[in-house]
């Protein structure tokens, strides 16, 4: 773990928020580490995609602090739009422009958003599909990708606005099985670049071999967090053991 | 078949004032009704309850009011009010009004389309509301909403034909002319069906193209 610098890129502090009567996350402290890779995982409906949401204010939170390189989340309006572009988001349906062509969809960002040139912009997009291996398609529609090369694009389109940390929730869940490498690969090598990620996820080889810790979420609160092979090997509270007991069965 | 030119040669002023008029209502009505359809539909998607509520207030009470009544009202209730309006532009409201309802159902459902990560990708990579709605909402939501807009619109040019019924001299009026000029009815009927068939073309063609230039991308 000798990547991971001290200084940390994203802070939560004492987080809650509540869905109507449901608090989904209850006082949640995390802090994550430029370069740090962390993985969340937890049940169903404990809180993991409202949690990733909360870091780029797709969804506001009721109480405590969320702070992004030093700076607390803005409210609303260009401030937040800006901190958003900072921050790339991978969905687990993709979410691509379904009207743009791939290469469009990698190129909105910067050129509306920040207002880059055309030109530059094109020979950066081009340059990430080449990396995650879809460059052969890049006049195609989204449509017309299978689920693997749709969610390569969506990390591409993450990419081409170069954010500070990139947030993936459940990125390999709506995929069929055997185009869950191809994606957990590109995720794999941006973590060895030293980005700073924080993924909820099921894939434990990925937790395993690319994470720098693990978080475990249950009924809206941390529960637990630890390095990997610490955490998979004795997982200090009950909640966890059973967990991991149901999903390693699997 | 000399005869059945000749009904058409004969009255050709007539022919052509009250097509010509059906085109004008048509194309008045359209604007009219597009553009308040849109503003309707805007209401019905907005986060504010009370446009909602009229938007769909709107919808209701107009959709299920028959297009003749419509008519009446404006033809013989309005200028009850003292409000005097000439038949041409009552008939105008009155196509505009009732096809609003419809285009607002249409611009509603269009938006609805568009699933809603599509938004929470855009918000995702820093665009401001703005540029969702201008970048990604309203592209694919246009191209939903383009079928059935032309079923409205072709419906609505059926429609003009009701103004007949109200001093309109427009295409649905003809036959009541050309009865009193012993012309024969089924000839002239055929002119008028061929004369509808040529207006729609243009609405049909357009709908082909755009479908066929947009089919790609969904
Ligand atoms: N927009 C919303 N309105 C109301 N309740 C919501 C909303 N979004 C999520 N919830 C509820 O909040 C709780 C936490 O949801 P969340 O999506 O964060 O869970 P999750 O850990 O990501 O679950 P999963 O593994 O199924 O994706 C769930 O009980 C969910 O039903
Ligand atoms: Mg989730």
């Amino acid at each position: 773990m000798d990547r991971v610098a001290d200084e940390a890129l994203i802070v939560l502090e004492k987080v809650n928020k509540w869905f109507g009567p449901l608090h989904v996350l209850q006082d949640v402290n995390l802090s994550v580490a430029r370069g740090e890779v962390v993985v969340v995982i937890g049940p169903s409906g404990s809180g993991k995609s409202t949690l990733c949401r909360a870091i780029n204010r797709l969804e506001p939170i009721d109480s405590g602090t969320i702070t992004f390189d030093g700076q607390p989340l803005p409210a609303e309006g260009r401030a937040l739009a800006r901190l958003r572009s900072e921050v790339g988001m991978v969905f687990q349906s993709f979410n691509l422009f379904a009207h743009k062509t791939i290469l469009q969809n990698v190129m909105l960002g910067p050129v509306k958003v920040r207002k880059e040139k055309p030109a530059a912009v094109r020979d950066r997009a081009m340059g990430l599909l080449e990396r995650v291996g879809i460059a052969s398609q890049a006049d195609k529609y989204p449509a017309q990708l299978s689920g693997g090369q749709q969610q390569r694009v969506a990390i591409a389109r993450a990419l081409a606005m170069q954010p500070k940390a990139l947030l993936f929730d459940e990125p390999t869940s709506a995929l069929d099985p055997e185009m869950v490498g191809e994606v957990l690969d590109v995720m794999t090598s941006l973590a060895a670049e030293g980005m700073t990620m924080v993924v909820v996820t099921h894939e434990m080889g990925f937790a395993r071999h690319a994470a720098n810790r693990v978080v475990f979420m249950a009924d809206g609160q941390l529960v637990e967090e630890a390095a990997p092979a610490e955490f998979f090997a004795n997982p200090k509270t009950e909640r966890a053991r059973d967990f991991l007991s149901k999903i390693l069965t699997h | 078949m000399t005869e059945f030119l000749r009904v058409l040669t004969d009255n050709w002023s007539l022919f052509a004032d009250g097509f010509s008029n059906t085109v004008q209502l048509f194309l008045y009505s359209a604007v009219g009704s597009l553009v308040l359809g849109t503003l309707l539909g805007a209401f019905r998607v907005s986060p504010i309850p009370a446009l909602r509520w009229f938007g769909a207030t709107y919808v209701n009470i107009v959709r299920n009011t028959p297009l003749t009544l419509v008519f009446a009202f404006l033809v013989f209730a309005v200028p009850k009010l003292d409000v005097n309006i000439d038949y041409f532009p009552s008939a105008c409201i009155a196509l505009t009004v009732y096809t609003a309802a419809f285009v607002c159902e249409v611009v509603r459902s269009g938006v609805n389309t568009v699933a809603p990560g599509q938004a929470e990708a855009a918000r995702a990579i820093g665009m401001t509301f703005d540029q969702v709605l201008g970048q990604v909402i309203l592209p694919q939501a246009v191209r939903a909403m383009v079928p059935p807009l032309m079923s409205v619109m072709i419906a609505m040019l059926k429609n003009t034909t009701i103004a007949a019924g109200f001093s309109v001299l427009e295409a649905g009026a003809i036959p009541a002319y050309m009865s009193e000029r012993g012309e024969p009815q089924f000839i002239v009927l055929i002119w008028i069906t061929i004369g509808f068939l040529i207006l729609i073309t243009p609405l049909v063609l357009l709908q082909r193209s755009l479908e066929r230039k947009w089919a790609v991308s969904r």
